[in-house]
């Protein structure tokens, strides 16, 4: 082979080296941090062991981005930021300045091109979301569509820290929940089992691993009029979707049957009580693009009681936690029902064995 | 399909990795810009919950176009599939003083030590590791990672006593209790009577929460380092699971520490990759086989932070007990011996 038909060799260089990026302070001060304290929502002000001081500047974004928009951030770092950003787990993006004089025009800067500046301390953060109908093989609804319905309510908590304490909401476009454990987490829940499509099963999917990938056991393998497929056991399915992503002729997605969860008091940190997953609250909200108005109802409700309700620096599981869950379901005036009691594994560890009641 | 929706016939996803704890110049967001606009759609989602670049929408022959001029200009392809994933650090030691390791080079050591089970992929299922520098695990690591690597601290809170009293002058004693001391889960804390705080260190679980409240007065001790936590995944399919601990505290101080977990992460996926069913996470290959089958896998002796609390049921077999009790104590005894040499 000569040389030009040769393909490129890639240079496996693996996680990029941050400080050539990284803005010059934090270089400068790697690991040298003393304290640090917020300005005002959205500002945070970190003082170094030696006396230098930075002020770093957080605004949402919408985290699913276009060009335009991140030549745009770009654009606002390069003439107030001294030409550095960086991103938050939460896809929020923020700008590092050394004056504390630079970072009125750049909140100024930031709220003129549409950027709100908050999403620090007791505020409502950015939803951490899925990919959803832009790029998702297997979604049962829209990630970034239920978000901006979500945010557009929310903004104005997200630009001020008045609640008890952070709160994380995350949303997920199925069950597998790769938006994560929230605070309050707004995910698909399936409620009927998967339709099969007979023809095309043979073809199209590995019918062991499809078996295999079953948490109930509810698959077997079945020949169709003629034809190699598969089929549910209707009783046991828990309409979970797992067998959707490998074998997508057994759709899952129905208009009416995808429906939506909120469930509330995940939490990740490890202050005070220890990190925790979140529990179901409401389930069979329907999937009603391009608003979702009952879930925005229903978040905002639990938001409200947590904000009216828990004392400072309680996180919402652990407000739950000390006010108990019939007066959490009473404050919220939602319904319980047999669906909140867990039968999964370790269900019985979630049972009240105790005396402990609250009236 | 691809006849009614030209479009979306081809509309490939290139997961790149970041530059360690997401920081950017301009200059680099602009070059990756510019890259994509020639090859892609220009959709850009900044960043996945994994931790990658995501760049959306691709045509199958453009995308090694796109790697090529990414790749001369830094960045690397990030995971998929059954193998090692794209990770994630905290800002810690670059902008928080609660950071308790090098975060940076921790993320980089490791991850990088294993580019082949990233690009090459090869094991059961999908194996993610994430970095965060203190328990306030900023970048979710016991929900979101198989490996989580958690900032910690084995000796005392820092306590500028001038500025506890500064703190309750201001916010007021009420404020202080309710707020500080009361929400203290071991009950560590307690103020005294001139304002200044008396710390029970040996109680404490360092959950950072009276640090997190007065950031001028009080910070982590001196001797930093980090635990391990593995398991940590989401529902499917056996269920929720958290990392449990596995390593209570290791140092990240010198190239030998960061051999050390380069070592030890090696043999976590070693163990990985030969006893985990396929399709199956290393959290439940843990359920499956239990811990202390596990802990013997990767060499690995118990500690009673392991768990919450010793097992309430009987049904074990126990006649082993009291080659066990040696092990602990010899254990101990080298423990004693060796912390005597040191001084």
């Amino acid at each position: 082979m000569s040389e030009a038909t040769q393909p490129r060799r890639p240079i496996e260089s693996g996680v990029m080296d941050p400080f050539p990026y990284m803005h010059p302070l934090l270089k400068k001060n790697y690991g040298q941090w003393k304290w640090h304290d917020r300005l005002r929502p959205g500002v945070l002000h970190h003082v170094a062991h030696g006396g230098d001081e930075v002020w770093t500047v957080r605004a949402g974004t919408q985290r699913q981005m276009d060009l335009h928009t991140i030549r745009k951030l770009c654009d606002i770092a390069d003439q107030h930021a001294e030409g550095h950003m960086r991103f938050t787990t939460r896809s929020n993006a923020e700008f590092m300045v050394s004056t504390e004089a630079q970072v009125g025009p750049l909140v100024e800067k930031l709220q003129d091109e549409g950027f709100p500046v908050g999403g620090t301390g007791a505020s409502v953060s950015m939803i951490s979301h899925t990919q959803g109908w832009l790029h998702c093989d297997i979604p049962g609804t829209d990630a970034s569509g239920v978000v901006k319905s979500l945010m557009d309510e929310l903004h104005k908590e997200f630009i001020q820290e008045k609640m008890p304490n952070r709160v994380r909401i995350t949303t997920s476009c199925c069950q597998i929940n790769c938006g994560g454990q929230g605070d309050i987490a707004i995910n698909v829940q399936y409620t009927k089992p998967p339709k099969i499509n007979h023809d095309l099963v043979g073809n199209v999917c590995e019918r062991p691993a499809v078996i295999a990938r079953c948490p109930v056991a509810a698959i077997r393998p079945a020949m169709v009029n003629g034809k190699p497929s598969l089929e549910v056991d209707e009783k046991k399915c828990v309409c979970c979707g797992a067998c959707y992503p490998p074998c997508p002729p057994m759709q899952i997605n129905g208009p009416e049957s995808t429906k939506l969860a909120v469930w509330v008091g995940g939490k990740h940190s490890n202050a005070r009580s220890k990190p925790t997953f979140h529990k179901l609250v409401v389930a069979g909200l329907p999937n009603n693009p391009p608003r979702w108005p009952e879930v925005t109802e229903v978040v905002t409700t639990i938001l409200y009681a947590y904000k009216k309700n828990a004392r400072h620096w309680e996180r919402m599981g652990e407000w739950i936690e000390r006010i108990g869950w019939p007066r959490f379901f009473e404050l919220t005036e939602l319904p319980f029902t047999k669906h909140h009691i867990d039968d999964w594994r370790g269900a019985r560890k979630t049972l009240n064995t105790s005396t402990h009641v609250y009236f | 399909m691809p006849d009614k929706f030209p479009e979306s016939s081809e509309f490939h996803t290139l997961r790149i990795i970041p530059p360690a704890g997401l920081h950017y110049s301009t200059d680099l967001l602009r070059k990756m810009c510019d890259i994509w606009e020639k090859h892609g759609s220009g959709l850009i989602a900044l960043h996945g919950q994994s931790g990658d670049i995501m760049l959306q929408g691709c045509s199958s022959e453009n995308v090694q176009k796109a790697f090529d001029e990414l790749n001369e200009i830094g960045f690397d392809l990030g995971g998929a599939g059954p193998a090692l994933r794209t990770s994630m650090n905290c800002v810690g030691h670059a902008r928080c003083e609660q950071s308790c390791y090098d975060e940076v080079r921790t993320h980089r050591t490791v991850i990088n030590g294993f580019l082949d089970e990233m690009h090459r992929p090869a094991l059961p299922y999908k194996f993610k590791f994430k970095f965060s520098g203190c328990p306030n695990d900023c970048v979710n690591a016991i929900h979101r990672a198989d490996f989580a690597v958690i900032g910690t601290w084995r000796d005392d809170i820092q306590v500028d006593q001038q500025e506890v009293q500064n703190y309750v002058a201001k916010v007021g004693r009420k404020y202080m209790i309710d707020v500080v001391i009361t929400h203290c889960p071991t009950r560590a804390l307690s103020l005294n009577d001139d304002d200044t705080l008396e710390i029970d260190n040996k109680s404490c679980v360092r959950c950072m929460h009276c640090i997190n409240v007065m950031t001028k007065a009080l910070s982590p001790g001196k001797d930093r380092g980090a635990m391990v936590l593995i398991g940590g995944k989401r529902s499917l399919k056996v269920g929720d699971f958290l990392g449990s601990v596995i390593v209570p505290f290791m140092k990240l101080e010198t190239d030998e520490d960061f051999e050390k977990l380069k070592d030890f992460c090696e043999t976590v996926i070693d163990f990985f990759a030969e006893n985990a069913l396929e399709h199956e996470r290393i959290g439940e290959t843990i359920d499956r086989i239990g811990l202390a089958n596990f802990l013997e896998g990767i060499g690995v002796e118990v500690d009673p932070n392991m768990v919450n609390h010793p097992r309430t049921s009987s049904y074990a077999r126990m006649d082993d007990w009291d080659q066990e009790v040696e092990k602990w104590r010899a254990r101990k005894a080298e423990a004693a011996s060796a912390s005597e040499a040191a001084e």
